[in-house]
């Protein structure tokens, strides 16, 4: 598993491939069916990320020193985004996602998601996993 | 009507979005503004901003006769028996707080407010918070599958500890329109007062609210073509007087000592601070732009665009429209079976189609039929039979997409 800044760049130049952004929304929902699925036990209302107009669920667990996460969403382009996301933070090291810089979204030709008042949410979903990463700090001080 | 010409009136429908010419389907959160009434805020701050109905100075006389001007013009529209029984306000919100706030000296424990399953949350949260303060107890008159209010239920809410009854002349989500007629004559027959909330109603059908009996009628200049951050209340001079105001400051006032105010007579005594002038204005003048083309004419146009896309929506396999209502302004609420409704607007957006997803600040609504939201096309006058033939083939792109 790389860095958080490997796995990035890994995902930039596979979306660079496309050359439009209808390839690259079915790339990412591609990608959102390989989302490591959240289990249903952890499906519930208090796991869902709010300030999107689609539900997201996340969980996160602690292995050794890494936090892996899972999640799952009803829309399918916010599944792809989560999917993105998660491959880039989970198996890191909480001071790793926490010290993360997103901006590879940008790269990535999706932009519009970034703005804060964009109903999907993706900045809620990137604090909510950071919030993930300050929990779970204090459990491995 | 030339909706071709209609159209240049509209700079804004010129333009692309995301490299696409901008088709705008989201008429009914707002409508788009022409040139006309632009030119009256534009010309406003050139040639006569001023503080109104203070200042001893020309300018200051000028900005009061116009907005005064605009004053008449809805009360001339909506057919008010007088002018001072118009009150300007930021908005269909602030004119529904307006009325909650002054009920909540003239209710008492055990009344009963009666709501429909239809709201937007705007008129729904104001009415629970003044239960909360109040002790009064909120109603709900149901809905039927097709988006229908059940009238034989709303008999039964009726009672003498009815109080006030406040429901929508059209549905947000859906575009049904509600018998408001028979629920004002209903709920006046027991005693009860009537607000009808217009904002989605005052684009589309022409309302008389002496014809109607309103005590209150609500809307915003945004929805009708005006700009953002004005509307009005319509309030019978009756009420109105009974009602206490809501915001204390400068303009609402007769006479001020530190021992005793007394508040000035209407409209002003609703209308503290400066108000929103050149809105207040160019709500005037987007009522002449609307005028000038014809409410009938823009009802009937409205009507063949929502039957076009009905018909053409219909066709495409596992979609399934929400609100049949016989008599529906032009919005088509919609889901394709198994699709989200923020995955299609949001490869819709990027096609250039402006629609709306979510659940459309009407969650009972959503959790009757047990949906996240819907996507919402909702037409208005200057919109073509053309733009709904892109907004079907983007439909279909996005549905090859998505499933």
């Amino acid at each position: 598993m790389g860095t958080i800044n490997e796995v990035q760049e890994e995902i930039v130049e596979e979306f660079s491939l496309f050359d439009d952004w209808m390839q690259r929304y079915e790339y990412m929902i591609e990608l959102g069916k390989s989302l490591p699925l959240i289990d249903k036990q952890f499906k519930t209302d208090d796991n869902i990320i709010k300030g999107c107009q689609s539900k997201v669920w996340v969980h996160a667990d602690l292995e050794e020193d890494k936090l892996v996460f899972t999640a799952d969403s009803d829309a399918i382009i916010t599944k792809g985004i989560i999917a993105i996301l998660i491959r880039v933070f989970s198996h890191q090291h909480p001071d790793a996602i926490l010290e993360a810089d997103t901006s590879f979204i940008d790269k990535i030709g999706l932009k519009e998601h970034l703005s804060p008042t964009r109903a999907n949410g993706l900045v809620s979903m990137i604090k909510q996993l950071k919030m993930y990463a300050i929990a779970f700090k204090t459990q491995l001080n | 009507m030339d909706v071709q010409k209609i159209r240049k009136d509209f700079p804004i429908l010129q333009r692309e979005v995301n490299g696409q010419p901008l088709v705008y389907f989201d008429n009914a959160a707002t409508s788009q503004t022409p040139v006309q009434v632009i030119n009256t805020i534009v010309d406003y701050y050139k040639k006569y901003n001023a503080n109104i109905h203070r200042g001893v100075h020309s300018l200051s006389q000028e900005a009061t006769d116009a907005y005064e001007a605009a004053r008449k013009k809805i009360q001339k529209h909506f057919n008010a028996a007088q002018s001072h029984e118009i009150i300007f306000t930021s908005g269909t919100t602030h004119s529904i707080n307006i009325v909650s706030n002054g009920y909540a000296e003239l209710l008492k424990k055990g009344d009963q407010l009666i709501v429909s399953a239809l709201e937007h949350h705007s008129n729904i949260v104001p009415w629970q918070m003044l239960c909360e303060k109040t002790g009064a107890e909120l109603k709900v008159i149901p809905m039927n599958e097709d988006g229908v209010l059940i009238m034989e239920a709303f008999e039964k809410l009726l009672s003498d500890k009815t109080k006030l009854v406040f429901v929508n002349h059209v549905s947000n989500a859906l575009g049904t329109v509600n018998p408001i007629k028979e629920i004002i004559d209903k709920a006046h027959a027991v005693g009860a007062q009537v607000l009808i909330d217009g904002a989605q109603s005052a684009p589309h059908i022409q309302a008389d609210v002496q014809a109607l009996d309103a005590d209150y009628y609500v809307t915003s200049a945004h929805k009708l073509c005006g700009p953002t951050g004005v509307g009005m209340l319509y309030g019978k001079q009756s009420a109105l007087k009974r009602l206490p105001p809501y915001q204390g400051g400068g303009e609402m006032i007769a006479e001020v000592t530190f021992e005793k105010t007394t508040y000035a007579d209407l409209p002003h005594k609703f209308e503290a601070g400066t108000p929103n002038i050149a809105g207040g204005i160019a709500f005037g003048a987007a009522l002449d732009y609307i005028n000038n083309i014809g409410m009938d004419q823009i009802a009937a146009y409205e009507e063949e665009l929502l039957n076009y896309a009905t018909d053409l929506l219909k066709k495409i396999p596992g979609l399934k429209i929400y609100g049949i209502a016989p008599q529906k302004t032009a919005v088509v609420s919609f889901n394709v079976e198994g699709i989200h409704p923020y995955d299609i607007g949001s490869i819709l957006d990027k096609l250039g189609i402006a629609v709306r997803t979510g659940h459309h600040c009407a969650q009972p609504i959503m959790d009757y039929y047990q949906i996240p939201g819907t996507v919402r096309a909702s037409f208005s006058f200057y919109n073509t039979f053309e733009e709904i033939d892109s907004m079907v083939e983007a439909l279909k792109k996005a549905i090859q997409m998505l499933q």
